[in-house]
């Protein structure tokens, strides 16, 4: 079964992908039961028969802005953000935005090419749940890997982890 | 200067701790080249032509005493007994070896400096002005403020991969010395009307392949809300800058695409969102980082030492110096001193472990232990006292570091080049060195006076040739290397961007193209006006005739 770092721990997890090919349009689908990730344009086209589904969830691409998603996030229970490479940083971002200013309780997770020393950085912005993509790391790496999620104890801005800057939570001496 | 408390000292041991982990897990063939990249690029750590180079921090310039010499014992235990400084104000090593590089970090660590974010699609070191808190025409430190903005750049989560580099400069005096107009962000720190402290925020600047002077977005941003005011932005160009192409992903792209009123739309937009947040300056704490940038125990004296008047009386060759290396300070009796890294024999902004060693002793001696580096290449002893003048430039005379030319054609701004950098199209110290020996008569140098030759050995113009009243550009043509020649670029207030004159050159050409340059200007001078000054009022077609001659320019016109 594929593995996440969900809140800091190696977990195995069930959920499915789907993922439309070229040219393929959301319309017409049959999904698979369990608990699965559409694609936006999926959940667009059928929000209104997939929103009673329990465990839904919903993954952008990089390109996608989750304003798309704003006034029915109650609906969905998951979003993965795709890293198409890991150096686009644009679902940092998108991750700050869904816990900040839209107030998504729900899981985030960090789906594609996702590596370890960006752990750190996206356990900062919001994901709670980071995914390799399978094969990347193995299971003993990956165990290893949750050392990079403490690679700084005391970071100096304030993210959505530690939600105060270091001049307001500690005492600093002159 | 800034002191590092337990909390900036932890931060930078684990930054160390995190890259030794980096490097072995590389070694050990657990990350591939394209993903070690990026972690050692936000690290400084280039694979060179020769050997990997290691750019090492200098938040905004400053250096201690203690700093310069664990520099200096860096260049001779890991590198090869020098260093270079940048046009960032940063230092590089240019030979260190990959696998010892966390070891370097760790000596690194223990004197309070890192290699954090000087490259990579990251906020890079912030730059200032090299006289901040000893020029006459300063409104207010950027120091203090530098310093903030370098504890909330360090590894901010949301900003660790931009669509390329971010570069922020501060300045807060009449005259801009930090080329703020050329970077993503220039902030001009100042008082507003009701004598509050604030900054005016220029966006979208820069050199590189698409040389483009920043656009103001806010006339005044009040500081309590520079941080939140730079997230606005840093996050519209993290979501919105293009990343489908390497060449038109910096934020000036962005900016000139929208259009700065738009840009500005989204910004504030954002900036609604985040003001008066928890990231909100509070006044604790920047006391508490202004409380390091205390002025230092001047001694009261007289606004001119009467020695130092007659030492100049005396010896033409310090008189010549003290023209031009010594500066105004905002102290009677003391001055700046500019310690030119430009000898001739040397590449512009290299500087020995034996010197720095010197220089460091000197900072003891006469500058409250401090050192700072320029943009411009040099160094700077910002605090000596006008009796200590003489000493002073008979020890740095004596190990090539009074050059007399601060200013001058040849204080030449130039980036490593083709020696040293896999970037590069041409070499660009061979035709520094070629310039200065060409041009090596002082009284002559005198006479052209104020002018800025600038030399990048390629598009990505580290060397600043755009802003340069003279640039000289390195490029490739069907595997050679030539150099075009663009004139009338500047840096400081009225910052403008240079234009090509014509045909490129070869390298041997350079001196003889310089020199033609330079008669014209004799020519046309008026009322001795500066070099720039002239290339503004006649335009370029007289120094294209005197460069191409007039049969040359007719033939181009023909083919045009």
């Amino acid at each position: 079964m594929p593995k996440l770092i969900k809140n800091g721990r190696v977990i195995d997890d069930a959920a499915q992908f789907l993922v439309l090919d070229e040219g393929q349009g959301p319309e017409a689908l049959t999904l698979p039961d369990g608990p699965l990730f559409v694609p936006l344009a999926v959940w667009q086209a059928h929000r209104g028969a997939l929103s009673g589904r329990a465990g839904l969830g919903v993954w952008l691409d990089s390109n996608e802005n989750v304003e798309e998603l704003d006034g029915n996030l109650d609906s969905i229970s998951a979003i993965a953000l795709n890293f198409p490479k890991f150096t686009d940083g644009r679902a940092y971002s998108a991750a700050a935005l869904l816990r900040s200013r839209y107030g998504f309780k729900g899981e985030i997770r960090a789906i594609g090419e996702v590596l370890r020393d960006q752990f750190f950085f996206m356990q900062r912005c919001g994901f709670d749940a980071i995914q390799p993509k399978a094969g990347k790391y193995s299971d003993t790496q990956l165990e290893e890997a949750l050392t990079s999620l403490k690679d700084f104890s005391t970071p100096y801005q304030a993210a959505i982890d530690q939600p105060e800057p270091l001049f307001r939570r500690v005492p600093r001496a002159a | 200067m800034y002191r590092y408390d337990p909390y900036d000292q932890k931060i930078v041991d684990e930054r160390v701790a995190q890259f030794r982990d980096q490097t072995r897990r590389y070694l050990a063939g657990e990350l591939t080249d394209d993903e070690f990249r990026p972690l050692r690029l936000q690290n400084g750590l280039y694979i060179q032509r020769h050997a990997p180079m290691l750019r090492i921090a200098v938040p905004y310039g400053l250096l201690s005493s203690t700093q310069v010499r664990k520099l200096a014992h860096i260049a001779r235990s890991y590198d090869k007994g020098y260093a270079h400084i940048t046009t960032r104000q940063n230092v590089q090593f240019n030979w260190p070896e990959l696998k010892v590089v966390p070891e370097i970090l760790g000596e690194l660590a223990q004197v309070q400096m890192h290699a954090i974010q000087t490259s990579g699609a990251c906020i890079r070191n912030i730059t200032s002005d090299p006289f901040a808190g000893v020029a006459g025409d300063e409104y207010l430190d950027p120091r203090p403020w530098c310093e903030v903005l370098r504890q909330w750049s360090t590894f901010h989560p949301e900003f660790a991969f931009l669509p390329r580099k971010f570069k922020i400069a501060v300045n807060g005096a009449e005259q801009d010395r930090a080329v703020i107009q050329c970077h993503d962000i220039g902030l001009e720190l100042k008082r507003n009307a009701a004598g509050e402290i604030g900054f005016r925020v220029l966006v979208g600047g820069g050199m590189g392949r698409t040389p483009i002077i920043g656009e103001e977005i806010s006339d005044f941003v009040p500081w309590q809300h520079i941080i939140t005011y730079n997230e606005a932005i840093l996050r519209v160009y993290n979501r919105y800058g293009r990343r489908d192409n390497l060449y038109k992903a910096r934020i000036k792209i962005l900016v000139k695409a929208l259009g700065v009123a738009e840009f500005k739309r989204q910004v504030e937009e954002e900036w609604a969102f985040g003001k008066d947040g928890a990231n909100t300056l509070t006044e604790a704490e920047v006391a508490r980082v202004a409380a390091h940038f205390t002025t230092p125990a001047y001694e009261t004296l007289p606004g001119e030492d009467a020695g130092y008047a007659g030492q100049r009386a005396a010896n033409t060759a310090f008189a010549a110096w003290a023209r031009r290396n010594v500066l105004a300070h905002k102290v009677p009796g003391y001055a700046i001193v500019v310690l030119s890294l430009k000898n001739p024999t040397t590449a512009p902004g290299d500087i020995t472990a034996e010197q720095l060693d010197l220089v460091a002793e000197w900072a003891d001696a006469y500058s409250f232990g401090e050192v700072r580096a320029t943009h411009e290449q040099n160094l700077v002893l910002a605090d000596v006292k006008q009796a200590d003048l003489f000493a002073l430039w008979e020890k740095a005379r004596a190990t090539g570091l009074a050059t007399p030319t601060f200013g001058l054609l040849t204080d030449i701004i130039c980036c490593p080049g083709g020696d040293f950098c896999a970037l590069a199209n041409a070499k660009s110290i061979p035709i520094a060195n070629a310039i200065q020996a060409r041009f090596d008569d002082l009284d002559y140098l005198y006479d052209i006076g104020d002018i800025e030759l600038n030399i990048s050995g390629c598009m990505n113009s580290c060397g600043h040739h755009h802003v340069g009243h003279i640039g000289i550009l390195g490029v490739d043509k069907n595997g050679e290397e030539w150099y075009q020649v663009s004139l009338g670029g500047s840096q400081g207030n009225d910052t403008s961007i240079g234009k090509v004159i014509g045909r490129s050159f070869a390298a041997a050409e350079m001196p003889d193209v310089i020199s033609k340059i330079i008669d014209v200007y004799r020519a046309q001078r008026q009322n001795g006006e500066r070099f720039i000054d002239t290339v503004r009022r006649t335009g370029l077609d007289p120094f294209k005739l005197g460069v191409y001659g007039e049969a040359a320019l007719k033939e181009r016109k023909q083919h045009a």
